[in-house]
C-alpha cells in the first residue's frame, strides 16, 4: 500500500516573489526517509526550482538546518514518521535573512564567528623541532564539548536574543570562543575579551536556553556563555582591584 | 541579477508560540515582584528613619489583607525565580573533583543546602 506525506515549504524567490509564500507537494511516504529526503525527491522529480542547502546527509556538515514544524532541526536528522500526523511545515531558520526558498544569509554568522578568533593562539610561538604543544586527557575534557559543533545555526534560530539583537554575537560563536578560552594551550583570552565580555557579547544572553535544548550535537552552548559571564566578571573584577593588573 | 534577501519581522508575541519561549518570560516577569519587594524594604527603611510612629504604621500597613496578599505574591515568584535558577546552576557553575565532574544533582543540592543554611540564620536574626 503506497501512502503519501504532505509538506508545506515557505518559497521566496526573489526574481518573482514580494515575500514568501507557502507552496505544498505531496511526496511518498518512506519509513526510513527524513525531511532531506522528501526534499530531495521534490527536487528530483516535482519542482527542481526549489533550493536548500545539503551535503552530507548525517548531520556532521551543519549545511541543512530549517525551521521544522517551527523547530530548528537538521533536516537529515527528522524523521518523516515523526511529524507525518500533524503535517509537515517548512521554513528557512528564524533571525536569518532569506536568500532563497530554505537557504538563509549567513554572512552575520561569517563575521561573528570570526570576531571571537577560533583558533588557538598560543602563549609563545616555538619551532617545530620542539615538538608538539602536550595536552592530558583531563585539559582536554575541559572544553571537548565545545569543539563539537558543526555550525548549523540551529542555536541561533531557536535563541529570541538573536531575533531581537541583530549584534548579539550569539550562541555557537560565544561556546567556541570559551572553548579556546579554556584550551591550555591558547592564550587568547585577552584578545578575545573586547568581543566576548562586551554588551553584544556574553551580556546580552539572557539565559533562555533554547540553544542547548535544540543542539543536534550537544555542544550546550548556554553552559559555555554562563560559564563565560562568570570569567568576565572576575576578570573584571581583577583589572579593578589588583594593583599593576591592566584595564 | 542582484540580491534581494526577504527579512522578516519577529512579531511582538513571538513567545506565545511555544511551552519554553513562555516558561522563560514567566521567570523574566519574577524579577519585576523581586524589584518590588526590594522597593517594599527600601520604603520600609525611610519609614524607619522617620520615627516610631511611621515604623509601626509601616508595619500594620504590612499586616493587613493587601499587604500579606502582596508579601505572598511575591514570595510565590520568589521561590518559582529561585527553584529554577538552582536547577539552572550546574550549567553555570560545572565542578570538577579530582578530574571527575561532580553530579549536576549535587551542584543543585548544595545550592538548597547554603539556602537552608542562610535562611536559618536569617530566622534566628529575626528571634523567630
Amino acid at each position: 500500500m503506497s501512502e503519501d506525506v504532505t509538506l508545506s515549504i515557505l518559497r521566496f524567490r526573489p526574481e518573482v516573489d514580494r515575500e514568501p509564500h507557502f507552496q505544498t507537494y505531496t511526496v511518498p511516504y518512506r519509513e526510513d526517509w527524513v525531511v532531506l529526503d522528501a526534499l530531495n525527491h521534490i527536487k528530483d522529480h516535482l519542482d527542481a526550482t526549489l533550493s536548500y542547502r545539503w551535503s552530507c546527509h548525517m548531520a556532521i556538515c551543519g549545511s541543512c538546518g530549517m525551521m521544522i514544524n517551527g523547530e530548528p532541526k537538521l533536516a537529515c536528522h527528522a524523521f518523516l514518521r515523526d511529524y507525518r500526523h500533524d503535517g509537515i511545515r517548512i521554513e528557512p531558520l528564524d533571525h536569518f535573512p532569506i536568500e532563497r526558498d530554505l537557504v538563509i544569509v549567513m554572512d552575520s554568522f561569517m563575521e561573528k564567528l570570526s570576531s571571537v578568533k577560533p583558533f588557538v593562539i598560543a602563549k609563545e610561538e616555538k619551532p617545530l623541532s620542539d615538538g608538539e604543544h602536550l595536552q592530558s586527557p583531563l585539559q582536554l575534557m575541559a572544553f571537548k564539548q565545545y569543539t563539537l559543533c558543526i555550525n548549523c545555526l540551529l542555536c541561533y534560530a531557536a535563541c529570541p536574543q538573536c531575533g531581537l539583537k541583530e549584534d548579539f554575537v550569539g550562541p555557537a560563536a560565544l561556546a567556541l570562543a570559551h572553548r579556546y578560552n579554556l584550551d591550555s594551550r591558547d592564550d587568547g583570552n585577552d584578545q578575545r575579551a573586547d568581543v566576548v565580555a562586551s554588551n553584544e557579547g556574553v551580556w546580552e544572553c539572557t539565559f533562555v536556553g533554547a540553544c542547548s535544548e535544540v543542539c543536534p550535537k550537544h555542544v550546550d552552548p548556554a553552559a559555555a556563555i554562563q560559564q563565560a559571564k562568570i570569567s568576565a566578571s572576575l576578570d573584571w573584577f581583577k583589572a579593578w582591584l589588583l594593583p599593576g593588573a591592566h584595564r | 541579477m542582484s540580491r534581494r534577501p526577504y527579512i522578516r519581522k519577529l512579531e511582538r508575541n513571538w513567545w506565545l508560540g511555544q511551552r519554553r519561549y513562555v516558561v522563560y518570560m514567566v521567570r523574566e516577569l519574577t524579577s519585576l515582584f523581586i524589584g518590588l519587594y526590594c522597593v517594599l524594604l527600601v520604603v520600609g527603611l525611610f519609614r524607619l528613619a522617620q520615627g516610631r510612629a511611621a515604623w509601626d504604621g509601616f508595619l500594620a500597613a504590612l499586616s493587613s489583607p493587601p499587604g500579606v496578599l502582596l508579601q505572598l505574591v511575591c514570595l510565590a515568584f520568589a521561590t518559582y525565580h529561585s527553584l529554577t535558577w538552582f536547577a539552572l546552576t550546574p550549567k553555570a557553575m560545572p565542578l570538577m573533583v579530582r578530574g571527575e565532574p561532580v553530579p549536576a544533582m549535587a551542584i543543585v543540592g548544595m545550592h538548597y543546602g547554603a539556602w537552608a543554611v542562610v535562611s536559618l540564620i536569617v530566622l534566628m536574626a529575626a528571634g523567630i
